[in-house]
């Protein structure tokens, strides 16, 4: 599991810093940029920034927006309010074939009746290139991706995993400004689909060219994004670097969405300017950095949250340090996965609590039955805003 | 049990077993038997006797048939009547290629455009054809005739000379074959386009291809193998019909339909109709051949 390796958190970048410190313009920018289907909001009220170079990922379970949104981009959808700008430019309203934009689709889209050359070599030919230079072009792009002698097969001949390629190097052969991909590994098994991810970031830095990455799946995006949005409903949830958004949820579906999370219920009882403390309904009482709680919270009422790979678990008999979070507990269940061992512990309130303790070889590991405590860095400890309509459905998809 | 089953016995543990891997083996001939003795007894046999009939002499009095081993009747049938395959060529051509004309954009517009009620714009398409052949191409004598409700207003308007006629001429029964046969070319060429993956029409737009290039150098390459099995299903039905000749055609513009089953009926001559459904045969076959040889054997199993 990846997050496994996840470390303490650097200085939390936001998004307005990665801007600045890159110093790159946006290539795409989304202004209030809405859609609607039958009275339904697919897409509402979007303002997204991607940045020249970037590998940016829209991250969000079905139905939330994600794809619309890339097919506005691609022109291959209206929006039905607001503007789109690509590379500086209002694209709107323009046809996708005006577009300086390609795409790989779900299904590769890759056309039946011609061969692989043709496939890649379609949109030069529509960009009227010279012969010679379409043969160039494809031959490299068919050696960035790894399918030299390939030129002639017939796409129905390929597999999965190559026509995937094929896809890609049809739409990177023209060097667009942006390079949208939908879901491109959904129909790869999931060990291909890991090879894949690496070869495509490793592409994406070969070529420069900005990546936008449409995905339901949570670790792939993390994987590759240099930045991400988490989308629900149509709306950002969440928007970041991985880590940033991974390790400080702005609210309780970004939470669940992007790994496991521990959230426990609780009221603000004290507020400081460097920690502020929040009460648990069981009247245990955790701190909470205060530039962790989200922005704009009216209610006192918050989520805590902390990672399960956060959580040191201990033998009762240790004394909490100042500066930890600690809880007590019983350990529920234990399971031994090799790396490491998973905990169930029940709090007295009746929650349970998840950890994940690495196998260092270190310390006997607590058994179910055993009184522990559980401890953290504060500063690992995070609050959210409880997504009050966070219907069953979704949670199971969570 | 109180006595042990001889082991071939049918009820016996080895003996079940046995007859259940026959029955197995067995089943696949078992279900394709009615359609095996169907297509045998009305479809193999017939074309049997039609061959064997073609090699025969025949006494046109009696009508009585004695095998004579003579090829003869292949040469003399197609001299004497080659100009009715001309005119059958060229009438079943002209309503093939009319079909096509007015299939195409309606197929197109309900493959790409129908929505949801696809199906109910097929069924539009096909509702008309769900009367007999005969009697929609006696509805067809009808408004065609001389005094029927279409020629009636264009002469009343003086948009034709009064002695205009359409009945009886070489474009009645053209008219008469295009609207007989349009579902034959309608469906096909349908079915091709809707089979088209959207996405693959999107990656066309996407790799900057406009509406018209992507109809030329996508959609319409996609929907060859339809097209031509439309070809293929109206043409060769066209091609052999005399239905449309006989009721709209009068007594001239004779197609080789016609005088197949002239010569079987009246003239009693079989070798000779026999001889002439053989070269209509060798010539649909031709078609479906050169079909397979340009578009592969596979799109007949999904078009035809």
């Amino acid at each position: 599991m990846t997050r496994g390796t996840v470390n303490a958190p650097r200085q939390s970048e936001t998004p307005e810093e990665a801007r600045t410190t890159s110093g790159a313009k946006a290539t795409v920018r989304l202004e209030h940029v809405t859609k609607v289907f039958d009275d339904a909001s697919a897409v509402d009220d979007l303002n997204l920034d991607v940045m020249e170079g970037e590998f940016f990922s829209l991250l969000g379970p079905s139905g939330c927006g994600k794809t619309t949104t890339l097919r506005m981009i691609a022109g291959l959808e209206d929006p039905s309010s607001g503007r789109i700008m690509l590379g500086g430019r209002d694209v709107t309203y323009m046809a996708p074939y005006h577009r300086d934009v390609n795409t790989v689709f779900q299904s590769y889209a890759l056309f039946p009746h011609l061969d692989v050359y043709e496939n890649i070599a379609f949109g030069l030919r529509r960009k009227k290139v010279d012969k010679a230079e379409v043969r160039r072009r494809v031959g490299r792009i068919l050696e960035i991706v790894d399918l030299p002698d390939f030129e002639r097969r017939r796409v129905n001949q390929l597999s999965g995993g190559q026509q995937q390629r094929i896809a890609l190097a049809r739409a990177l052969v023209n060097e667009p400004t942006l390079l949208l991909l939908d879901e491109p590994m959904s129909a790869l098994d999931a060990k291909l689909r890991h090879q894949m991810q690496i070869e495509l970031k490793s592409i994406q830095s070969r070529v420069g060219i900005t990546f936008l990455y449409v995905t339901h799946d949570q670790e792939e995006a993390m994987t590759m994004s240099d930045r991400l949005v988490v989308m629900r409903h149509g709306k950002i949830e969440g928007i970041g670097t991985p880590r940033d958004v991974y390790d400080n949820p702005t609210t309780e579906f970004v939470a669940k969405f992007l790994g496991a999370s521990n959230l426990l219920a609780g009221v603000v009882a004290g507020r400081h300017d460097d920690v502020t403390t929040v009460t648990l309904d069981d009247g245990a009482s955790l701190s909470v950095p205060t530039s962790r709680l989200p922005a704009g919270v009216t209610s006192t009422t918050v989520k805590v949250g902390v990672r399960p790979e956060k959580i040191s678990i201990a033998s009762s008999e240790k004394t909490s340090t100042p500066s930890r979070n600690t809880l007590r507990g019983r350990v529920r269940v234990s399971t031994f996965t090799g790396v490491g061992n998973q905990y169930l512990v029940e709090m007295p309130s009746g929650a349970d609590i998840t950890v994940y303790a690495q196998n260092i070889g270190e310390e006997l590991a607590p058994r179910s039955g055993d009184e522990v405590l559980l401890s953290w860095p504060v500063e690992h400890t995070f609050a959210v805003r409880p997504t009050a309509d966070l219907v069953e459905a979704e949670e199971s998809e969570l | 049990m109180d006595q042990p089953l001889p082991p071939d016995h049918p009820g016996s543990v080895k003996g079940q077993r046995r007859f259940a891997a026959f029955r197995q083996g067995l089943a696949p001939y078992l279900l394709s038997l009615p359609a095996g003795l169907w297509l045998l007894l009305l479809f193999i046999v017939p074309l049997l006797i039609m061959l064997s009939i073609t090699l025969k002499t025949c006494n046109p009095a009696s009508g009585a048939c004695v095998m004579t081993w003579s090829w003869g009747e292949f040469p003399r049938v197609v001299s004497l009547y080659h100009a009715q395959f001309v005119t059958s060529l060229i009438f079943a051509g002209a309503a093939t290629v009319i079909d096509l004309v007015i299939s195409f954009p309606i197929a197109y517009w309900i493959a790409f455009y129908g929505g949801r009620k696809k199906n109910f714009f097929l069924i539009m398409l096909l509702v008309p054809f769900f009367v007999s052949f005969i009697i929609r191409t006696l509805v067809w004598e009808f408004i065609l005739s001389d005094n029927g409700i279409v020629l009636h207003f264009l002469k009343h308007n003086h948009l034709v000379p009064a002695g205009f006629h359409v009945l009886g001429t070489g474009f009645a029964v053209i008219a008469g074959l295009a609207y007989n046969y349009l579902p034959f070319t309608a469906l096909p060429i349908y079915v091709a386009l809707e089979r088209i993956d959207r996405q693959v029409v999107n990656a066309a737009y996407d790799l900057y291809a406009n509406r018209r290039v992507t109809f030329m150098r996508v959609i319409m390459p996609l929907a060859v193998p339809g097209i031509f099995a439309a070809f293929l299903l109206t043409f060769i039905p066209a091609f052999g019909d005399y239905v449309n000749q006989e009721i709209l055609g009068g007594t001239s513009n004779t197609m080789i339909g016609t005088v197949i089953q002239n010569l079987f009926l009246i003239d009693s001559d079989y070798a000779g109709g026999a001889s002439l459904s053989v070269v209509l045969l060798a010539i649909s076959l031709l078609g479906i051949w050169l079909y397979a040889r340009l578009l592969g054997s596979r799109t007949i199993e999904e078009y035809l």
